[in-house]
């Protein structure tokens, strides 16, 4: 279809401006490899200091790259599905609140006055530019979201009795999501945070603000996760050559997402105090509960997969894998979205290991926690992010793609260097090795008393398997930016690529409404975050006043 | 509505599910595996002390802050039976006994509680594993657990 020049623009400025950011984040990356495997023992490089490079990298790569894409690749689906676009004014006014506030939180990130995570855990204190260039970007997020709303309605009232496209389910339920669990972290921010990193409040209660990030901080990597999700069921089926083998089996996965996202998590909190043993295991429990719709997802594209290969004529239990389009520049697609699936299959099962309530104690906080997750959000989000924006941006401008060949490649190299990465972690991990940490300096500096050999030849695998992930990244670069800067070939266009179902799917009218389930989502945060929150008041005996990451004392209130 | 096939796996994933959990009862009853009790705070933890309650029992009140442990060094004699709390005086701090699975938070205003034997004599490194500034990656203390026993 055609989409007005306005909104190709800003689609376009939302894929570019976090690509570009990304060029810093995957640098830092690299040099969080080279200094955690004893490579160099400097606390900085390039002026960069190892903490505010590791800020960077958490900041840019898992929020605003999946914020942005987010909100792009929502415009583009409500508009392809839907037949209308959105809002101009909101849609100006949100891409401008995320450009503006990510410009904010990266210049105190860049002038050193933000090192303190992406997490940004109090009583660490950060700019107050910081704080509020992140909410900026939340709130720039939503504003898209209220548009689409508005759209959905309307659509739905001319169309009551057609069932709402997948696709759109998944960014409405997406949005959902993450409206409900922002506001949140909108509250420690905007409420918490601002007054007291301005003086304006002396303290903070650190165990609440924990909470309320947490309330967010799980329910985030559903929102970065369900646009992948969105792709493999709408899209990856037909690239494969075959059909979806369940509709219904998405929406029923979507659904369970909706209701099971955000109560779940305090399991990020297994080891913090103030609250109580209870909430910590039901919590665990509904974490279990939130892997089902993975467990049915995985079913659903093996099996749609297996369809496509078959059709293609292939034959065998097993061997009709090979029939897949793997390697084809023309579907590279297939390659973003099956080498995510790939280490999704380990960062689901380990995630499910971290989730284990006391289990997550031989592991919590060390080195396994960013082996797991870049399996999961350097995995399936980051390369369905890479694969989609390549995608739209070769049909939004109508140029064609730089070096098919590399940019079919890159899922690949990345996969490989992904699983070598997360090996080292998660074994170093299960030694101790501390992650959030410039190992460099002391662990593994053999000049330090602290020296601490067995951690050397695990993150030697870290470096080689991040150093074949920067790589994999750099090409991508190359490949990304060379389309931008080419010469138009062809019109403009908006074309996804979408999945027929294969069997004849009846509307269920409970799985194309959203107010019940809305309901029940709102129970079940309340019966389990209701204890969490007054467990965090009432446990706590005292607020702590703000420190700045340099400096062992508190820094001193202006009166 | 669904086919049977789908039916199937999503009966077979909810066992699965169904199994961990099983697992995870069963680490708590039988192994004893839990996670940090939970107590209210009050001052005293701001005190950083080993005490002994009788001839195999102790206990360590640690106080975390940038960027050391306090008490740095613990002497245990093997076989003791140890109470380890956390706090923290400052920002929060994370406390990870190598080879145990101890894995606490020192968060300012909350206090973490676990149990823990030492069976076999070494010194046990203590290393902070959260963020806390610029000097994190020299927070360490040791646990040394000797036999026979002497400071
Ligand atoms: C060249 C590619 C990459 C390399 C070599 C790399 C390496 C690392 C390493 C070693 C850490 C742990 C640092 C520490 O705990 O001290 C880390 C943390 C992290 N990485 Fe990556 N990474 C890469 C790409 C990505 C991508 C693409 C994403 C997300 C889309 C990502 C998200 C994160 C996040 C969220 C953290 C946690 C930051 C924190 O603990 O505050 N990384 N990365
Ligand atoms: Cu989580
Ligand atoms: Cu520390």
């Amino acid at each position: 279809m055609q989409v007005s020049r306005f909104l190709r623009n800003t689609i376009l400025i939302e894929l570019f401006v976090p690509i570009l950011l990304l060029t810093v984040g995957i640098y830092h990356g690299l040099m969080q490899v080279i200094y955690r495997a004893g490579v160099i023992h400097q606390s900085s490089v390039a002026k960069l200091d190892y903490y505010q490079g590791l800020t960077l990298h958490g900041v840019i790569n898992a929020v605003v790259l999946t914020t942005f894409f987010a909100v792009a690749f929502g415009h583009a689906t409500i508009a392809f599905y839907l037949k209308k676009e959105p809002n101009k004014k909101a849609t100006a006014l949100s891409m401008w609140l995320m450009v503006i506030g990510t410009l904010l939180a990266a210049a105190a990130m860049l002038a050193g006055k933000a090192s303190v995570l992406y997490t940004f855990y109090p009583p660490l204190k950060a700019h107050p530019a910081f704080y509020i260039g992140t909410a900026m970007l939340i709130i720039g997020s939503w504003v898209a979201f209220f548009d689409w709303v508005t759209i959905y309605l309307k659509w739905k009232k001319e169309n009551p009795e057609t069932n709402t496209p997948l696709a759109i389910i998944g960014t409405l339920v997406n949005f959902t999501i993450w409206f409900v669990c922002t506001t949140a972290v909108a509250y420690e921010v905007l409420v918490l945070l601002v007054p007291w990193s301005l003086g304006h409040t002396p303290t903070v209660n650190v165990p609440l603000a924990r909470t309320l990030f947490w309330f967010f901080g799980h329910a985030l990597v559903y929102f970065w996760l369900l646009p992948s999700y969105i792709m493999f069921y709408t899209m990856l089926p037909k690239l494969a050559g075959g059909k979806l083998y369940s509709a219904t089996a998405g929406r029923i996965a979507f659904f369970i997402f909706l209701l099971l996202s955000i109560p779940i998590g305090v399991h990020h909190q297994f080891g913090d105090p103030s609250i109580g043993r209870g909430v910590k295991l039901s919590q665990s429990l509904l974490t279990f509960g939130v892997a089902l719709p993975s467990f049915i997802t995985a079913f659903t594209l093996a099996a749609s997969l297996e369809y496509a290969a078959r059709k293609r004529g292939a034959t065998g239990l097993y061997n009709w894998i090979w029939k897949l389009p793997f390697f084809r520049k023309d579907v590279f697609l297939f390659g973003y979205l099956i080498n995510g699936l790939i280490l999704f299959i380990f960062g689901g099962l380990t995630g499910l290991v971290l989730a284990s309530y006391s289990l997550n104690n031989v592991v919590h906080n060390t080195a396994f926690i960013p082996g797991h997750f870049h399996m999961t959000v350097a995995g399936p989000v980051f390369l369905a992010i890479l694969g989609m924006s390549i995608f739209l941006l070769q049909q939004l401008t109508g140029k064609k793609i730089f070096l098919p060949t590399i940019n079919a490649i890159v899922p690949y190299l990345w996969t490989v260097g992904v699983i070598i990465f997360s090996s080292g972690l998660m074994w170093g991990g299960l030694m101790g090795e501390p992650r959030r940490t410039n190992l460099g300096l002391t662990y593994l500096n053999p000049a330090s008393d602290q020296y601490h050999p067995y951690w050397v030849i695990s993150s030697m695998l870290g470096l080689a398997g991040g150093g074949i992930m920067f790589v994999a990244g750099f090409l991508y670069f190359i490949s990304f930016f060379g389309t931008l800067f080419s010469k138009r070939s062809t019109e403009p266009l908006l074309d996804l690529p979408e999945s027929e179902p294969l069997h004849e799917e009846k509307r269920i009218p409970v799985l194309d409404t959203f107010k019940p389930w809305l309901a029940i989502m709102a129970l079940i945060i309340f019966l389990t975050y209701l204890p969490a929150i007054s467990d965090a008041l009432n446990n706590t005996g005292k607020k702590a006043p703000p420190y700045l990451p340099t400096d062992p004392t508190p820094v001193v209130q202006k009166k | 509505m669904i086919d049977v096939f789908e039916r199937r796996i999503i009966l077979v994933s909810i066992l699965v599910m169904g199994l961990f959990i099983l697992a995870i009862f069963y680490a708590m009853g039988a192994r004893k595996a839990d996670v940090t009790e939970c107590l209210p705070y009050d001052k005293t933890y701001e005190t950083a002390r080993v005490e002994q309650l009788d001839k195999t029992t102790y206990q360590i009140f640690y106080v975390a802050r940038m960027w050391n442990f306090e008490p740095s060094v613990a002497y245990i004699p093997v076989g003791s039976e140890v109470d380890l709390f956390v706090t923290s005086n400052d920002v929060v701090h994370g406390f990870n006994v190598y080879n145990k699975n101890v894995n606490l938070m020192a968060v300012p205003g909350g206090v973490t509680k676990t149990t823990v034997r030492f069976d076999q004599p070494g010194v046990y490194k203590v290393v902070c594993h959260e963020y806390c500034g610029t000097g994190h990656q020299n927070m360490q203390a040791e646990i040394i657990v000797n036999y026979p026993k002497k400071q």
